[in-house]
């Protein structure tokens, strides 16, 4: 019943034996033991599981595992590879006082890099549209919103110093 | 909440998938995005003994454009694919808008327009719009390839007029008429995140000051999407003054059956068909008037 397929995340090939019905939530966290990726709603209301699939923010709750294999994956562990240096957006969430419980952090950060890879200047706006999907119920959006729009700021002068 | 057992089913074409759909029977699902049925799954107890994916099927994320065919929007085009689509920006930028408002970013780049029509919901987002610009589905059955309606599509909540080991390929939307123009508002709590409450999507053509043709679509206010027909006939051959916009108003929401939920009151929606017929009637004037 099992099927062996080779999920790519973060860079690295894992290979995995999956059930069908095994989301690719489930297996991020139990096969594979990256427990950065949340599960909080189950529905894809809240956004605590999302993860990058070729470059699109999408929920890994609502995806089967099985249909994963030959696409690049990447969750929040994949920001910060090294573990010593983190990225601009994790940075800028610190700076800003954006992370109170952590929970929804995770879920955030993959949307706030998903959204300056593709706008790297956004405003107000194009943040909050961007991270709706992104439920915090510890406090309130603002600090999130100042801190993704810092990040921007930030990754586009680390890329202008970055010989070309 | 884990998911349910099940087999999973990837063919290759079309033809396998109608094929596999009638060999494994009634306890058997297809899945496009899979955001509807996983959350079915989880939430809702449906227990599909198989699901039969249609995301090896080439061809089916197609979203294509020509000036004598209109648009065709495939069944596996994501909603983020259709809401960003430079063709279908321009010419049906109403499709676009419903695609855009449809949940969130995350549901879009995994949901589907086709997904979102065939789980029937009365608030589903890409159905009014579609409704109003007299869109028709493309459907792969056992005996063959056939067409219908959008009009003819829904049946009630969760119902569609698919007959059984029927699946629905494309959606296919004609050249909008010169001097036409569309709208589409919806209402929901939490931005446009949650569900809609009361939707209404309209185009209209005019003929100099007088509006020739409309078609008017009201959703979450009865089973399926409904045609405001009362409405449209107090509008067709005349201009639209605000009386005349007034009243239809007032027509639509008679002609709608909205319930009490979760999303809104029975009143409220009512409240509502009024005042959304009359803003969609206004926008879609002034943008019949800009094209």
């Amino acid at each position: 019943m099992k099927q062996v397929i080779v999920l790519n995340v973060n860079g690295d090939p894992y290979t995995v034996a999956v059930n069908p019905w095994q989301t690719l939530n489930e297996v991020l966290r139990e096969d594979i033991n990256l427990t950065g990726v949340k599960v909080g709603c189950g529905s894809g209301d809240c956004g605590a599981c999302t993860v990058l699939v070729d470059g699109r923010a999408v929920s890994s709750c609502l995806s089967l595992a099985i249909e994963m294999e030959g696409k690049t994956i990447m969750t929040v562990e994949g920001m910060a590879p090294s573990g010593e240096t983190l990225h601009p957006i994790q940075e800028a969430f610190i700076e800003k006082g954006a992370i109170q419980c952590g929970f929804c952090t995770s879920g955030m950060e993959i949307s706030a890099l998903h959204l300056l890879n593709h706008n790297p200047s956004p405003t107000d706006t194009e943040i909050r549209e961007a991270l709706s999907g992104n439920l915090c119920r510890c406090t309130g959006y603002t600090k999130i919103v100042e801190a993704v729009a810092a990040a921007g700021q930030k990754m586009k002068e680390s890329s202008e110093r970055k010989p070309s | 909440m884990r998911l349910s057992h099940f087999d999973y089913y990837a063919p290759a074409t079309i033809i396998d998938a109608v094929d596999l759909l009638q060999a494994k029977g009634p306890g058997a699902r297809v899945m496009a995005g899979g955001t509807d049925l996983l959350i079915k799954m989880r939430h809702a107890g449906l227990k599909p003994r198989a699901i039969i994916s249609l995301k090896h099927i080439p061809g089916l994320d197609t979203i294509a454009f020509d000036k004598q065919r209109g648009l065709i929007i495939g069944a596996m085009a994501l909603l983020a694919d259709v809401a960003d689509h430079p063709d279908i920006l321009k010419h049906y930028p109403t499709v676009a808008l419903a695609a855009r408002g449809t949940a969130n970013a995350q549901v879009r780049n995994m949901g589907t327009v086709i997904g979102n029509l065939c789980n029937a919901s009365p608030s589903a987002d890409n159905a009014p719009t579609l409704l109003a610009m007299d869109a028709e589905v493309h459907i792969q059955g056992p005996s063959g390839a056939r067409t219908l309606p959008l009009e003819h599509f829904f049946k009630g909540p969760g119902v569609t007029a698919l007959e059984p080991f029927e699946i629905v390929t494309a959606i296919h939307a004609p050249i909008p008429a010169p001097h036409s123009g569309t709208a589409y508002i919806s209402l929901s709590a939490r931005g446009k995140l949650d569900c809609t409450a009361v939707g209404a999507g309209i185009m209209l053509t005019l003929k100099g000051r007088v509006c020739e043709d409309l078609r008017l679509f009201i959703s979450a206010c009865g089973p399926t999407p409904i045609r405001a027909r009362n409405a449209e006939n107090m509008i067709r051959g005349k201009e639209l003054t605000a009386d005349v916009v007034d009243k239809a108003g007032a027509e639509a929401s008679w002609e709608t059956r909205p319930i009490t939920d979760v999303r809104a009151s029975a009143d409220y929606r009512s409240k509502m068909v009024a005042v959304l017929t009359r803003r969609v009637l206004r926008q879609a004037h002034k943008s019949a008037l800009e094209r």
